[in-house]
């Protein structure tokens, strides 16, 4: 080993599987050694860039169902690539365990080294130990989940055919962010082998129970009060107000064939499963970048990478934290790697070497000389809007010239609310957070009644926040999908959160 | 640790996903592909298409935030002279003017998809409105014309393929490499020695020596050969089955006001198929427009479908105007000539004896097939002047064929009908 770290462990591009092996060791040594991260096991799996298209077009999934909508943005993927208007990503990482990362068979050994510290040690550690992730996903069962998935999505296509699966895939998927149990404790964890037996019961009975007789029978109709008495009687068992419109719909739309009910539960589940991606951008980037910065520079100091791959590190590793300014050509929102990997690059230094201004702002870390161990804590216990609430220093603010500007349409000009001074950092801080908060971004829809019995109407409420309405076409549109899977007519009343006044109604019913 | 070679992999997991979408956009794609018919060149058919497509089939609608109205705020970077309480104008305008408002990563905001059709999805939805049977596609007939080809050098040849250039650069070595004395260094000897023998008295020892050397140079002289069998190198030539390469086609029209913008499209339409056809053919395929009234003249494309001229219609004059341009450009030798004519069935009575003559002596025998379009609006009964005149012409020669078309979808049967005749002949 002495002798090994002596020696580059490459010289030059070319890469082999070997060689790939003796580096992913010497990476894990500092990793796993010397910054203490805890991993899944590594799957690294090398494809080409067609088979990187390929895998961008699925959500970046190993396998997935077939849905017309991956091979639009497949579509277009393709002509970015093939115009040279987009690159392909280096290496796409997913959260599963073992841990699979794919890296691209043209990446240069230096790369090939980078992206490993970035996916097979950043990302790796913080899919494991955040936990968000720890709650939310299921790393051992989601590869598992997944063919489930595209199994079941194929066996009902070759039953009912594309048109109707396509359907109701289709609004489902426009339900998407509206398939997500926020606040709900801990989810009852899915298992691929129950989840199939449960469908098959569900199939098994509704042969049972199929008698020709019952529809026979006519309705008895039943007294005004009575009515009202069970709609009240329905709502409490429904128990609405309900935000995760998938699954209310999945559980009590009057119409939906069993299969039907599966799909939604299907996209559902993907749903969850992304949703804490979506929450920690900044974090999950910021690791990783963070990792693979401290490893290569670490290699570099015990000798087993060159200079030359250092430059072409830097390079790259400069290319992926360049954060423009907000009136600069290529600004296009606050870049995560940039912004993450900043802040966590600052807290390794409060810890190590604090300023004055630091052991006011962070009394409980600055100076404890364990950067790893604070950022260890921070990666297991914060998503991104949390994480900045509390981690985002005044020294990376004042890098970043952070400044809160307000808009709102009711005056001519915007205006500055706070600047990156000593005024300013609380406000921008909070600001900055807010705006990583998933929950306040995506519009609040909720199921707010639903009437089983009567007219079978749904009503939908969005609770508008800051006078933010819906885009109105869109909403008309992915209402239409939810009429589809209600099967009777829908209502979404938009009503000031704060104070319930009524500002905007939509109503559709499902085409025949 | 794991590694795992995926390179192997099938290739194109997407596929399946690609003709999903394909299929559901292929109202919003043929709408499309006739938009960039209209546009394009019979030429150009067969290029892939960058398609706009107004997403309405591909839309994926979610409920999102409006871009205007409300307040909001954004945290942005690199600030520069801003301090807390400056106002900025909003751009005119805009409404929300911070970019924050953006549409989802998705991108389901947008209007357009742009996507890049590949070939062969192009002509499918090309084909498809010409209800092409998707055999057929490779059973047209192959001109097949075996040629030679020139394929390298073999040391062994009738006299005629001889490569002289290759031989002798071959001898020219074997006589460095051999140190086969030269011509003008014998000639300098023999100088040498006349000069020593004309002195007084002659150095004979001298003479001897160099007397000797020259017996010793002619010797070697005659045992090397200038060219020995073993340069010799011939050309060598394989017969290449390939089609020959290179085709003109010949679209005639009718361009009096009788044709109208339809009738003209559904002309456009078998055109572009025989385009397509022979350049699936022929390495080279050159396109001639002819169009008459009551006189004919040779006029590009746009001219071709989009001008229209008044006058009387004399189908003879574009026959006459063809035989010429064969004439003095493509030799019948040299091109497959192939001949297509669309017409609305309209001629002057008295014209029609001079067509038929035109095609059967000078036409036909020069060109490899020739077809007569009819176009009409609807299929009524009745024969045409043009019709009734060519139908004899149909009997007695078997490259020559009509058929009528009345809509779009009738093309490609035609087509499909006129060639495979033309297979079995």
């Amino acid at each position: 080993m002495v002798a090994l770290a002596n020696k580059p462990l490459f010289d030059g591009p070319e890469w082999n599987f070997e060689l790939i092996g003796r580096t992913y060791d010497a990476i894990e040594e500092i990793g796993v050694g010397e910054m203490g991260l805890s991993l899944y096991k590594n799957q690294i799996e090398v494809i080409t860039a067609e088979q990187m298209l390929d895998a961008y077009s699925s959500i970046g999934m190993p396998q997935m169902y077939r849905h017309w909508s991956f091979g639009k943005r497949f579509a277009r993927d393709e002509m970015m690539y093939k115009k040279g208007a987009r690159s392909l990503a280096f290496e796409i990482v997913i959260n599963s365990d073992p841990c699979i990362n794919y890296i691209m068979e043209e990446n240069s050994m230096t790369m090939q080294c980078l992206v490993m510290a970035h996916a097979a040690m950043g990302h790796n550690h913080f899919f494991k130990n955040n936990y968000l992730f720890k709650q939310w996903t299921q790393a051992d069962a989601i590869l598992e989940y997944l063919a489930f998935a595209k199994r079941f999505v194929a066996e009902c296509e070759e039953k009912v055919g594309l048109g109707p699966v396509e359907a109701v895939l289709d609004a489902a998927h426009a339900l998407m962010n509206q398939g997500v149990s926020r606040t709900a404790g801990a989810r009852r964890r899915f298992d691929p082998r129950k989840e199939r037996e449960r469908e098959q019961a569900r199939r098994d009975y509704e042969i049972e129970i199929y008698n020709e007789l019952w529809r026979t029978l006519p309705n008895a109709p039943k007294k005004e009060e009575e009515r009202t008495d069970e709609n009240r009687a329905e709502q409490r068992a429904l128990l609405l107000p309900e935000e995760n419109i998938l699954y209310f719909l999945e559980k009590n739309a009057p119409k939906l064939d069993g299969w039907k009910r599966e799909l939604i539960r299907i996209v559902r589940v993907l749903s969850q499963y992304f949703y804490p991606q979506r929450q920690t951008k900044v974090m999950n980037e910021g690791c990783a970048t963070f990792c693979h910065y401290e490893i290569m520079n670490r290699m570099y100091e015990k000798g087993q990478v060159t200079e030359g791959s250092m430059l072409e590190f830097a390079h790259m590793h400069a290319a992926v934290v360049y954060q423009p300014g907000f009136n600069e050509k290529h600004y296009s929102g606050l870049n995560p790697y940039a912004l993450g990997y900043a802040m966590m690059r600052d807290i390794k230094r409060i810890c190590l070497e604090p300023s004055d201004e630091d052991m006011r702002w962070f009394p409980d870390f600055a100076g404890n000389q364990d950067p790893m161990g604070t950022l260890r804590e921070a990666w297991a216990n914060y998503r991104d809007e949390s994480f900045i609430l509390q981690f985002l220093s005044p020294k990376v603010m004042r890098d970043f010239r952070l400044f809160h500007l307000k808009n709102d349409a009711d005056n001519p000009a915007m205006r500055v609310e706070a600047i990156h001074d000593e005024q300013g950092y609380r406000k921008v801080r909070r600001m900055l957070a807010r705006q990583y908060d998933v929950s306040t971004q995506d519009p609040d829809i909720q199921v707010t009644d639903a009437d089983l019995a009567g007219s079978r109407r749904l009503v939908l409420t969005h609770f508008v926040r800051d006078g933010i309405l819906l885009d109105k076409e869109e909403c008309d549109r992915t209402l239409m999908h939810v009429a589809r899977l209600w099967g009777y007519r829908v209502r979404l009343v938009e009503q000031d959160a704060a104070t319930g006044r009524k500002i905007r109604e939509h109503e559709t019913l499902p085409l025949p | 640790m794991n590694i795992v070679d995926r390179r192997l992999n099938p290739k194109s997991k997407s596929l399946g996903n690609r003709q999903r979408f394909v299929r559901r956009a292929k109202a919003d794609i043929r709408d499309a592909v006739k938009d960039a018919l209209k546009k394009r060149k019979v030429t150009e058919v067969e290029g892939s298409e960058k398609i706009t497509i107004r997403s309405k089939s591909v839309r994926e609608p979610s409920f999102n935030h409006g871009r205007d109205g409300g307040v909001r705020d954004y945290v942005l970077p690199g600030n520069q002279d801003y301090k807390a309480g400056d106002l900025i104008p909003k751009p005119q305008g805009g409404g929300g003017g911070g970019r924050g408002g953006k549409a989802s990563a998705d991108g389901s905001g947008e209007d357009d998809f742009v996507f890049t059709l590949s070939k062969d999805e192009f002509l499918e939805v090309f084909f498809e409105d010409l209800k092409l049977p998707n055999l057929v596609k490779n059973r047209l007939k192959d001109l097949k014309n075996p040629l030679p080809q020139r394929a390298g050098f073999t040391s062994d040849g009738p006299p005629a393929k001889l490569a002289r250039i290759r031989t002798l650069r071959r001898s020219l070595a074997r006589r460095i490499a051999l140190k086969r004395p030269k011509t003008e260094d014998m000639a300098r000897l023999e100088e040498e020695i006349a000069r020593h023998e004309a002195e007084t008295p002659p150095n004979e020892v001298l003479i001897a020596e160099l007397k000797a050397r020259l017996a010793r140079m002619t010797r070697m002289r005659q045992t090397i050969a200038y060219v020995d069998p073993i340069d010799l190198q011939y050309n060598r030539f394989d017969k290449v089955a390939r089609p020959t390469t290179q085709a003109v086609m010949f679209c005639m029209m009718d361009a009096s006001a009788s044709m109208t913008e339809n009738l003209k499209e559904l002309a456009k339409r078998f055109f572009m198929l025989l385009h397509v056809f022979l350049s699936r053919h022929y390495k080279e395929v050159h396109v001639v427009f002819i169009r008459h009234t009551s006189t004919a003249a040779e006029v590009d494309e746009e001219t071709f479908f989009r001008g229209v001229e008044t006058g009387g219609t004399v189908i003879s004059t574009a026959l006459e105007e063809m035989d010429r341009i064969v004439k003095e450009r493509y030799s019948p030798a040299d091109w497959n000539i192939y001949a297509a004519q669309a017409s609305d069935g309209d001629n002057i009575p008295d014209d029609m004896g001079h067509c038929i003559e035109l095609v059967e002596n000078a036409l036909l025998p020069a060109s490899q097939y020739f077809a007569y379009i009819e176009v009409s609006e609807h299929s009524g009964p009745g024969e045409t002047i043009v019709w009734h005149g060519y139908s004899e012409l149909a009997q007695r020669h078997k490259h020559f064929a009509m058929r009528r078309v009345t809509n779009p979808g009738e093309i490609f049967p035609v087509f499909h009908e006129l060639f495979s005749s033309s297979a079995s002949a």
